[in-house]
């Protein structure tokens, strides 16, 4: 013990008599990530901003012609793109609200005393620790109507899920419940067990119903880490791309985020791309910004 | 002194391996393609000519799916990874004017390839614009839409006794789209989990636009003037609105679950005893034949795309021609390498391979023609076929054309003529973006 200590102050005397004061060890490692911020990040960000502004294709050696603000009108006013949108909203509520049903009715199950406990909450997280890849792909196979697992247990027959355009969306988004309700499962968890008992105690002295104890304590007192599951899981909804993309190609499950990769990537309209992709982080930042308000004010009840 | 003699010699070694490298540079060739048997065919070729020249030939790969944008990728940063690529059809107005394809105008012009190369072939995957006389490309691999059918199904006695009872006549390979729908519906049975037929509907990149031009083309219809770009007209011509009609009644007689599928599927559609008949590219056709990937190789036939209600018969090309990238440091280097790919022993040489030359001369030859049992449909096919528009946009008509014809198809929205019209609408306000019509 007495040698690591003189060893910890043999080394801060070095440090010191080399120059390097606290301030400058804080610098050492926060000069870094602000440089590594300002390429990787901030950089890209203008200047994906200035190619809003122009008719930029990456695809030709054609020089970027300033329009101003010619493209947020072309995307404002197409019909696809509005779609594009209304799909994403749809995907978005069904995907967080069945998530947030699921993973809370799930922590609500294993908030008591059951066998197993760890066992069944350990094997039920396993979803969302696979890749979104092996997911889609996964669940493709159990959607085939010919083979798919899914038809022949529910007796569903030929019953199409990815091919038909009116349930496709709902598929890809059942799949992003059963892979992602063990996250609010877990926040879930961690907020029901983080309730004073005494409280469900003082409800049962006063012979209070379940239904009044749900919404009068247990309800509120999770709420606050509800919410942050849900801006989690909204965020994460809004930028789906893989699943959807993976598991159908249907006009509509075409999300906000495959018709931005389509513009970019596949037409190579790289400034109107960069338009709608600031059109779309407005939007986020709108509604994360609605959240996180709602969030505070949870959190002051 | 040991210092100094070790940093001679590692100095030394250095200057050799720097040397080896670049010398090893200067030998070898990059050739960008898609991930499919005839880019291992190619390979093969190329392990060919480093025998005779010493200049080795990698053919990098990678999935159709990102084939188009991990090409682009690498020409919009100017990189030198890729010293040829083997670019789809529909690349070359891209690939031209955006400068990412060296000027093959001279060389084409010195080893007339115009009559060396099947017409279609230099029309399509050399030229641009058309009718300039400029090449980009030089013809590769020749490919087009077709079909293979269960030639058990058809020459069962029974079924052929069932067909002509119910149609009034002879149950053969289809002649014309007539008797590729009646067969198609004949042999739709869900019951029996047998299914009439297995066509394109992918709507990702060119699967849709692929099938209904099989049907667009043999009813006499077109996606426009190549030449005044005008669609209106043409792709929502009667014509037009009635192949749509035809190839969306053909969907309804696919396998379940057939609102996604491209090449992979429609081969599977014969080998898993699922389809009568698949439509796809003659150039996947290698694998229905090889009793290894297909146990029902020997009772799969072959034939080219069948005739319209009016007599005309066309087919959706494939294919793709090869070019010299412009970023390349080994361009002379790559030049040498299509000399010695056009010429005639080489040419026979890539189709014994299983690729699909390009060469008159080849495919006229009985040998190439009966060397397979679809080489003769292939032949016939590539004598009459067309191709979708080869402007830097195409990718967004592409997808203008996937997001109007998809919903009707699949989805069953609208009518034919409604989504046709929709389409020359998108396809006109596009061509007037980019200031080819007023």
């Amino acid at each position: 013990m007495a040698t690591t200590m003189i060893t910890t102050l043999d080394r801060s005397s070095r440090a010191a008599a080399r120059g390097l004061s606290d301030i400058s060890i804080r610098n050492l490692f926060i000069i870094p990530t602000v440089l590594f911020l300002i390429v990787f990040n901030i950089f890209p960000l203008i200047y994906s901003l200035g190619y809003s502004f122009t008719d930029f294709r990456a695809s030709t050696n054609a020089p970027a012609n300033f329009v101003g603000l010619q493209n947020y009108r072309d995307l404002l006013n197409d019909p696809y793109v509005w779609s594009n949108f209304a799909i994403t909203a749809k995907y978005v509520i069904v995907s967080v609200v069945g998530q947030l049903l699921v993973g809370f009715g799930v922590a609500m199950l294993l908030n008591r005393d059951i066998p197993l406990k760890g066992l069944i909450t350990t094997l039920l997280l396993l979803p969302m620790m696979l890749s979104m890849a092996v997911v889609g792909l996964f669940w493709k196979l159990l959607y085939d109507p010919s083979w798919g697992v899914i038809n022949y247990f529910l007796g569903l027959g030929n019953f199409e899920w990815l091919a038909d355009p009116k349930m496709a969306l709902y598929a890809v988004a059942l799949t992003d419940i059963w892979m992602w309700s063990p996250f609010v499962m877990l926040l879930s968890l961690a907020g029901l067990s983080a309730v004073p008992k005494h409280l469900y105690e003082a409800a049962a002295i006063d012979r209070a119903g379940p239904f009044y104890t749900f919404f009068r304590i247990t309800l509120p007192l999770v709420a606050p880490i509800l919410m942050i599951a849900v801006i989690f899981r909204t965020m994460e909804a809004f930028k789906t791309f893989d699943l959807a993309y993976i598991l159908t190609s249907q006009p509509t499950t075409e999300l906000i985020s495959i018709r931005l990769y389509k513009m970019a990537f596949q037409e190579w309209q790289t400034g109107r791309s960069c338009a709608l992709a600031y059109i779309v982080l407005i939007m986020v930042l709108a509604i994360t910004n609605i959240y996180v308000k709602y969030l505070n004010k949870v959190k002051e009840r | 002194m040991r210092k100094l003699v070790t940093s001679v010699l590692a100095g030394i070694g250095l200057t050799l391996a720097c040397g080896t490298s670049v010398h090893a540079q200067e030998k070898s060739l990059t050739i960008f393609w898609a991930e499919w048997d005839p880019a291992n065919y190619l390979q093969e070729l190329g392990n060919e000519y480093e025998k005779e020249t010493g200049v080795k030939i990698t053919v990098e790969t990678t999935p159709w799916a990102d084939f188009q944008t991990k090409a682009f990728t690498e020409f919009n940063a100017h990189g030198d990874a890729y010293d040829l690529v083997v670019g789809d059809s529909q690349w070359l107005g891209a690939g031209s004017t955006g400068g990412h394809y060296v000027d093959l105008t001279d060389f084409f012009k010195k080893h007339d390839l115009g009559n060396v190369m099947a017409p279609a072939t230099v029309k399509y995957y050399a030229e641009y614009p058309g009718n300039s006389g400029k090449y980009w490309a030089i013809p590769l691999e020749g490919d087009a839409v077709g079909w293979s059918y269960r030639k058990d199904w058809f020459e069962d006695p029974k079924e052929k006794a069932a067909f002509k009872a119910k149609y009034g006549y002879e149950l053969d390979v289809p002649k014309d789209f007539k008797a590729l729908r009646d067969i198609a519906e004949f042999f739709y049975r869900p019951d029996q989990k047998r299914y009439g037929i297995a066509i394109y509907t992918d709507n990702s990149y060119d699967a849709m636009a692929m099938g209904f031009e099989n049907a667009l083309f043999s009813y006499g219809g077109e996606l426009g003037d190549y030449a005044t770009y005008k669609v209106d007209g043409h792709i929502n011509s009667d014509k037009a609105v009635a192949a749509l009609d035809a190839y969306k009644e053909l969907y309804t007689f696919t396998p379940p679950g057939w609102a996604k599928t491209f090449f992979v599927e429609d081969n599977q559609a014969i080998t898993e005893n699922l389809a009568a008949m698949s439509m796809n590219f003659f150039a996947f056709f290698p694998s229905l034949i090889n009793e290894a990937s297909n146990p029902n190789a020997k009772n799969t036939g072959f034939f080219a795309n069948p005739a319209g209600p009016h007599g005309d018969q066309f087919a959706a090309l494939g294919g793709q021609g090869i070019s010299v990238v412009s970023y390349s440091q080994k361009q002379e280097e790559a030049m040498k390498f299509l000399e010695w790919f056009i010429k005639d022993d080489t040419q026979k040489k890539w189709a014994a391979l299983g690729g699909y030359t390009c060469s008159q001369a080849v495919l006229k030859s009985a040998e190439f023609q009966n060397a397979t049992p679809y080489n003769k449909a292939f032949y016939e096919t590539m004598f009459k076929v067309k191709d979708f528009w080869a402007v830097p946009e195409y990718a967004e008509l592409l997808q203008q054309l996937n997001q109007r014809i998809y919903p009707y198809m699949i989805g069953g929205d609208g009518t034919a003529k409604e989504t046709l019209d929709a389409l020359a609408g998108d396809w006109n306000a596009t061509f007037k973006k980019y200031g080819r019509v007023q």
